[in-house]
């Protein structure tokens, strides 16, 4: 073992507890730092899932709803003029509202977001278990994994869904044909119905007023080829009057609040790095004023500095890496026992991200005590000064 | 007899607030292998500054050191650092030891800086301790040794590398009469035995008696050396002594100390 490694470990092993201690700390830290980013993945994700999975590369809205879903309205018309675009392979309506499936009794709700899509067409999500939507008008349903998980359904079952049309809420029974992974939207689980269903279940005004209105809040387009995205782009607003096309991403950043949510998420995670930052900088500066007679006897006995600095460095890779490591278990252990409808993911990029920022950040924060040390004079070990 | 040490023509001032002191005022002197030097003097006559020269922790405004016939003032920076290691050995009066390492380990660092941890190495580790009487504190920390017990431990790092100087910055001055002697004792045989050259400053009075020569400083300046036997024996005995001027240790106060 180098003399280096020697005295860090050395001085770990001889105040075991300390340094346990300030391991724990930045366990504490990694652990709000993997809870802030999963707490990102989960929420963005909850609100982008089915727009980003959507099977075609453009999603057109109203030009004058400035990409507002919610009020953004496509006539029926416009489904045959898009399609007509050359370069366009095929184009769906979708529709999104909200229901609820009631658990047990009628009271515990269980709320998703209800979307209508065309059998076949795009915005239809694939099914991971039995059929997709075949049939414009039945009463067929596909629930997403989420919704399987809740309501225990299964292909075959019928699952009873709660809307409010006009003043009262109505009840419908549809049977799940199909089940879909994972397609939130609006930070609830989904479930697709035929758009004629969506139209007539959705909630409204009367009930059955909304079979008189099919029109769409988007489209999605599929194109023939995905490399020619601009150009379509550029030629659906050319060619379709009121109309403005945007890939997914800019769709889905464009939900409301998305942006704001990601980027107070973001900067949480900042101000935890910082506060990681200062807080080991902090203790192994604190730690290294304490140690200035020792560190100038150090030098004065002979010790070169680079040994000096690289004890400390290693000394704080450990801790750190320590921390990180309890940290990081603790956050997985964590993650077994929260609830299923607590919006965290633990994405693997944005986890070992965060904890890269972390492992990187240590030995940042100690910079300052490695430079501290360096300049501490050999003469001090007589008491003397230049 | 070899030269271990030569000091020439030291000068070393410090200006602080507009005043200069003249810390060190043109020393010169001369140490041979084997041979034990006291430097005694009042506070703030220019002891620590002298030794802190002579370490090459310090450089001198003008004058020169060798040590083992290398020239200090020669090397760089890194050189003096690794001179340090190599060549010199440190008692000092604090802060002695690393705090997490054992009395073992302590000295056994010094080898571990040289690249000289070796079989022998270690074995000379013990048997220096076992001398020092801590054949039973070989895995004690710092804080689990008496002050006594923890400058032995700091006579055995100064002295198991066989550096060509051993120096010394009042290693005792926390230890009562009795037990500093015994340290200094120790540290006298052993500068002997192995041919050692060693300074030691020290304020008390009956270190003297192991010494072969005594030098006082005296505002930069030595102004007293005594190094017959006749001298040094008048000198642990100072009411009898008329021959030796009362102010070879300074003022009154560390004159009590030693009565
Ligand atoms: N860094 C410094 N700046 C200014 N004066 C100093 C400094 N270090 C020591 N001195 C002065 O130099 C003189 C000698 O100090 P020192 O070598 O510590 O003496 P001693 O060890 O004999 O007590 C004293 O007057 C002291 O005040
Ligand atoms: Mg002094």
């Amino acid at each position: 073992m180098n003399n280096a490694s020697h005295l860090a470990f050395k001085e770990i092993w001889r105040n075991k507890g300390r340094f346990l201690l300030f391991s724990l700390v930045i366990a504490l830290i990694t652990v709000l730092i993997l809870f802030v980013a999963a707490l990102g993945e989960g929420l963005g994700a909850g609100n982008r899932e089915y727009l980003e999975k959507l099977d075609g590369e453009l999603i057109v809205f109203q030009a004058t709803a400035r990409l507002s879903i919610p009020s953004s309205r496509l006539e029926r018309d416009r489904l045959p003029q898009l399609r007509n675009i050359e370069g366009v392979q095929d184009v769906g309506p979708v529709g999104f509202s909200a229901a609820a499936i009631p658990l047990g009794g009628r009271s515990d709700l269980f709320d998703v977001s209800l979307i209508g899509v065309e059998p076949g067409l795009p915005g239809m999500p694939p099914v991971v278990d039995g059929q997709p939507l075949i049939r414009r008008t039945t009463d067929e349903v596909l629930i997403d994994s989420t919704v399987a998980l809740v309501t225990d359904a299964k292909v075959g079952d019928w699952l009873l869904f709660r809307s409010i049309q006009g003043s009262d809420e109505e009840f419908y029974r549809l049977r799940v044909v199909g089940i879909t992974d994972s397609q939130k939207y609006s930070i609830r689980p989904s479930v697709f119905v035929p758009y004629v269903t969506w139209a007539r279940i959705r909630p409204q005004a009367l009930v059955g007023s909304g079979l008189n209105d099919l029109s769409s809040h988007i489209m999605v387009v599929k194109l023939v080829d995905p490399a020619e995205i601009d150009v379509v782009r550029q030629r659906i607003e050319a060619r379709v009057s009121n109309v403005q096309a945007v890939d997914r991403r800019t769709a889905y950043e464009n939900t409301p609040g998305y942006r704001e949510q990601q980027s107070t998420l973001q900067t949480q995670n900042g101000f935890a790095l910082l506060i990681g930052l200062l807080v080991i900088g902090g203790f192994f500066q604190i730690q290294t004023l304490q140690k200035v007679g020792q560190i100038g006897m150090l030098k004065a006995i002979g010790t070169p500095e680079v040994l000096i600095a690289s004890a400390l460095l290693i000394q704080i890779a450990i801790i750190n890496a320590v921390g990180v490591g309890l940290g990081g278990l603790a956050s997985l252990g964590l993650s077994f026992v929260f609830p299923a409808n607590v919006p965290i993911i633990f994405e693997p990029r944005s986890a070992a991200m965060a904890v890269g920022s972390i492992l990187v950040m240590g030995p940042l924060g100690g910079l300052v005590s490695i430079r501290y040390s360096l300049g501490i004079e050999p003469l001090t070990a007589l008491g003397l000064s230049s | 007899m070899q030269t271990a040490l030569e000091a020439q023509a030291l000068i070393k001032t410090y200006t602080s607030g507009g005043r200069t002191v003249n810390a060190v005022d043109d020393i010169s002197f001369g140490l041979a292998n084997g041979e034990f030097l006291a430097l005694v003097g009042p506070s703030g006559s220019g002891k620590t500054t002298l030794l802190a020269i002579l370490a090459g922790l310090l450089t001198p405004d003008s004058g020169t050191v060798s040590i083992a016939g290398e020239v200090l003032s020669q090397m760089s920076e890194r050189r003096r650092a690794s001179f340090r290691r190599q060549r010199i050995g440190f008692a000092f009066q604090a802060n002695n030891l690393v705090p997490y390492l054992s009395a073992l380990e302590n000295v056994e660092l010094m080898l571990r800086l040289n690249g000289k941890r070796d079989r022998d190495g270690r074995r000379r580790a013990r048997e220096l301790l076992t001398r020092l009487g801590l054949e039973d504190r070989l895995n004690a920390l710092p804080r689990q040794l008496s002050g006594g017990q923890q400058q032995r431990v700091a006579i055995a790092r100064s002295l198991i590398h066989k550096p060509a100087l051993v120096l010394a910055d009042e290693p005792t001055a926390s230890l009562d009469t009795e037990r500093a002697f015994q340290v200094v004792e120790t540290l006298a045989d052993l500068v002997h035995e192995e041919g050692r050259a060693a300074i030691m400053v020290t304020h008390d009075l009956r270190m003297i008696k192991v010494c072969d020569r005594v030098v006082q400083l005296m505002d930069g300046k030595i102004t007293q050396v005594l190094e017959t036997q006749e001298d040094l024996a008048c000198l642990a005995n100072p009411a009898d002594c008329t021959k030796i001027p009362m102010n070879v240790f300074g003022a009154g106060q560390e004159m009590a100390a030693a009565e």
